[in-house]
């Protein structure tokens, strides 16, 4: 298929691999930070390719693995209500709250849709005026703008019966909590190429000059990631740190400046909860004072009922890449994709559930 | 193949009088006997029968008996409807325990207010697809649901077949060494379904695989290919039916990814949605074990049965880890290929 095929082409990925093994010497930890790319390195097997010296972990990147109990608990009372239609996209209708998720919400009779833009949400209440409809506005940058539109949207069109429940997280901070740990072992990273054709790659250049770690904007086919490996493990066997952009048909530098007018607009930087790592300064956007009438937190009186993470999950230390899923006791044991005990084995993207899901014989 | 009666497109009056289904239409009285002598009977011919239940003649061997529910949502699709997947289904699942389907039952549990021509094109699609497969439908049951309390239809049917060869054939009989092939292309079905639900368009329609199997089933057991087990990849998809066998046979089945035949619609439909076509439903396509070496002469016949001519050998079965798939993935990777957990959801990013 064309703009697939291309990308998935065997003969240049033995080539790319047989270069990587090339200039490679010494150990390297690279962390890719999106969960897609995660997604793409185990379902095409892309590190049976790469030298033993080459350990990939895997990033916080996956918004559905790090959306907190807190607020997923919120999303299953205001769908549990009566008048509300709950939209959201597909794979947050497994993640576990405290006691349930939303699809058991949905069997006990809750209206709960799936959507594939936020603006069939818009569209569902423009038709449902007697309903209260709410959208489950989580995600990276990726999927901010079309959130951000949603809500501009409803405001413009004085839509009274539209909100957001938002829990909108920001990948550059969380970069900067995985280097500043004292026990990092990320040398390099993969930076999710969705995320910066929205909003470019200045974010970054601080971040390389402060920690001294190369970052390669990088695309999600196996080539992309062959590609972005190569690119960085040049920089750290050549001594460099710099901002390079694997991903250029895709990425421009200052990255889609309406979307980000419009996301200055409509969000403002605000902490956030991870789940699985906790609280992270200025790492999240939330709605401004203008767009605040449209906040499903603010509309809805539901407090989100929270639980301690299991002691024995070591999700947290996943997402931080400081272990690998199959290193943890429960994994594949008390902790499934049926039933998770984190962040990481929730989604079909988050770490543990790829490894599950595609590699588990190496864990047992 | 049933004698072919050219019947009216139209629904047939009195019926015309009732544009929708009433409750009394199940309730047993005259409503539902004309239901049954002017649509039913004048769709499925004088097979059913007037009876409580039907008196078969059946020659000398072994029995196979199958039953199976029909909820989808839309009732028509690209390429199908409820109907023929109640005929095509059943048939589908005699023909993978190697036997020719003979008899259908038919029960309908109807929604008060379903259009009557929507059962009308229902009915006759069935008997469309009994023609095509060759098998009667001899007995059924009505019921009328309260509005609300169904979805337009469902369909329950049940079929009987005529085993009348040696062959056993069932996941304990997968050996060693036998190939894995599959019939044509696989999530056309579960693709064409989602995408009319959904609403979702894309550039080329994708039209559901539905059809009847036991043709080419027959065709590969007249030839004397030593087939060891055959499963059609209906829910689940062909992930499904895989581990399902390498579970029950204690063996482990290696797959090529790039062997698997995908139309490219539904290739890219499955990219932007993000899902992944080896859990997408099939309604027309089997896997078939057999013995290596009888491989493309089973290859061959499968194409004969399919326009499309893209049958392909996908893998092999070796002792290794029993219950374990493997897949080799398009850049020579290896990963394990694992049932889906449930409903398909779309990906957020």
């Amino acid at each position: 298929m064309k703009y697939l095929d291309e990308y998935r082409d065997p003969a240049a990925a033995r080539a790319y691999a047989a270069a990587i093994r090339k200039i490679t010497t010494k150990p390297w930890t690279i962390m890719e930070v999106c969960g897609g790319q995660t997604h793409a390195i185990v379902r095409f097997g892309i590190e049976d390719l790469l030298p033993e010296e080459i350990n990939l972990v895997h990033g916080p990147g996956c918004p559905v693995c790090v959306t907190p109990v807190e607020i997923v608990d919120k999303a299953i009372a205001i769908a549990a209500m009566p008048d509300a239609i709950f939209c959201s996209f597909g794979d947050m209708l497994r993640v576990p709250g405290t006691e349930k998720d939303l699809l058991s919400v949905r069997a006990a009779g809750g209206d709960v849709r799936i959507v594939y833009s936020p603006l069939d949400a818009v569209e569902v209440a423009r038709k449902n005026p007697g309903k209260q409809v709410v959208f489950f506005a989580v995600g990276f940058e990726t999927t901010a703008p079309a959130n951000a539109m949603a809500v501009h949207m409803a405001k413009t069109e004085n839509l009274k019966n539209f909100s957001v429940l938002v829990s909108h997280v920001l990948v550059p901070p969380a970069m900067e909590s995985i280097l500043s740990s004292p026990q990092n072992k990320v040398r390099g990273f993969l930076a999710a190429g969705h995320v910066c054709t929205v909003m470019g790659t200045a974010a970054y250049a601080p971040i390389v000059q402060k920690y001294k770690v190369p970052v390669v904007v990088t695309g999600f086919e196996p080539l992309d990631i062959l590609q972005g490996l190569y690119m960085c493990i040049r920089q750290l066997e050549e001594g460099r740190a710099e901002v390079e952009n694997q991903y250029s048909r895709a990425v421009r530098e200052d990255g889609n400046l309406p979307a980000q007018e419009l996301l200055g607009k409509v969000f403002r930087v605000i902490p956030r909860k991870w789940r699985g790592i906790g609280e992270i300064s200025e790492s999240g956007w939330g709605l401004t004072e203008a767009y605040a009438a449209f906040d499903a937190e603010n509309r809805f009186d539901v407090a989100g009922a929270s639980r301690a993470e299991p002691t024995e999950c070591i999700s947290g230390l996943v997402l931080l890449g400081q272990k690998k899923p199959a290193q943890c006791p429960a994994f594949g044991k008390t902790c499934t994709p049926e039933h998770p005990l984190g962040a990481t084995m929730v989604s079909g993207e988050g770490a543990c559930a790829a490894y599950y899901r595609y590699r588990k014989t190496e864990a047992a | 193949m049933t004698e072919q009666h050219a019947f009216d497109m139209t629904c047939p009056l009195p019926l015309a009088q009732y544009p929708r289904v009433l409750m009394a239409h199940g309730g047993g009285g005259r409503l539902m006997q004309q239901l049954i002598e002017k649509m039913f009977r004048a769709a499925f011919g004088n097979t059913v029968q007037n009876h409580d239940a039907a008196r078969l003649d059946i020659p000398q061997a072994r029995l196979a008996m199958t039953t199976d529910s029909y909820v989808v949502r839309p009732l028509f699709f690209s390429g199908g409807d409820i109907g023929a997947l109640a005929v095509n289904g059943t048939v589908n699942d005699l023909a993978m325990a190697g036997a020719k389907p003979l008899y259908l039952s038919n029960s309908f549990i109807l929604e008060e207010g379903l259009e009557m021509e929507t059962l009308w094109r229902v009915v006759q699609s069935m008997r469309a697809a009994a023609d095509h497969a060759g098998v009667s439908i001899v007995t059924g049951d009505t019921k009328v649901v309260e509005r609300g309390h169904g979805d337009g239809l469902f369909i329950n049917t049940t079929g009987i077949g005529v085993i009348e060869h040696d062959f056993f054939i069932a996941p304990e009989q997968v050996k060693a060494g036998d190939t894995v092939l599959l019939n044509g292309d696989i999530g056309r079905h579960g693709m064409a379904v989602l995408s009319r639900r959904e609403n979702l368009t894309f550039d080329s329609e994708i039209e559901s695989d539905t059809m009847p199997l036991w043709e080419t089933v027959q065709d590969l057991l007249a030839a004397g290919v030593r087939v060891h087990c055959l499963r059609d990849a209906t829910r689940g998809g062909l992930a499904a039916v895989l581990n399902e066998i390498a579970t029950s046979a204690k063996m482990q089945i290696d797959i090529d990814d790039t062997a698997i035949p995908v139309d490219a619609a539904v290739k890219s439909a499955c990219e932007i949605l993000g899902l992944d076509p080896h859990h997408v439903a099939n309604e027309g396509r089997f896997v078939a074990f057999v013995a290596a070496e009888d491989k493309e002469r089973a290859r061959d016949i499968m194409n004969r049965h399919n326009p499309r001519r893209d049958a392909a050998c996908i893998g092999t079965v070796l002792h290794g880890k029993s219950g374990l798939v493997t897949l080799k993935t398009a850049i020579g990777g290896q990963r394990i290929l694992d049932m889906p957990s449930g409903e398909l959801l779309p990906r957020i990013c």
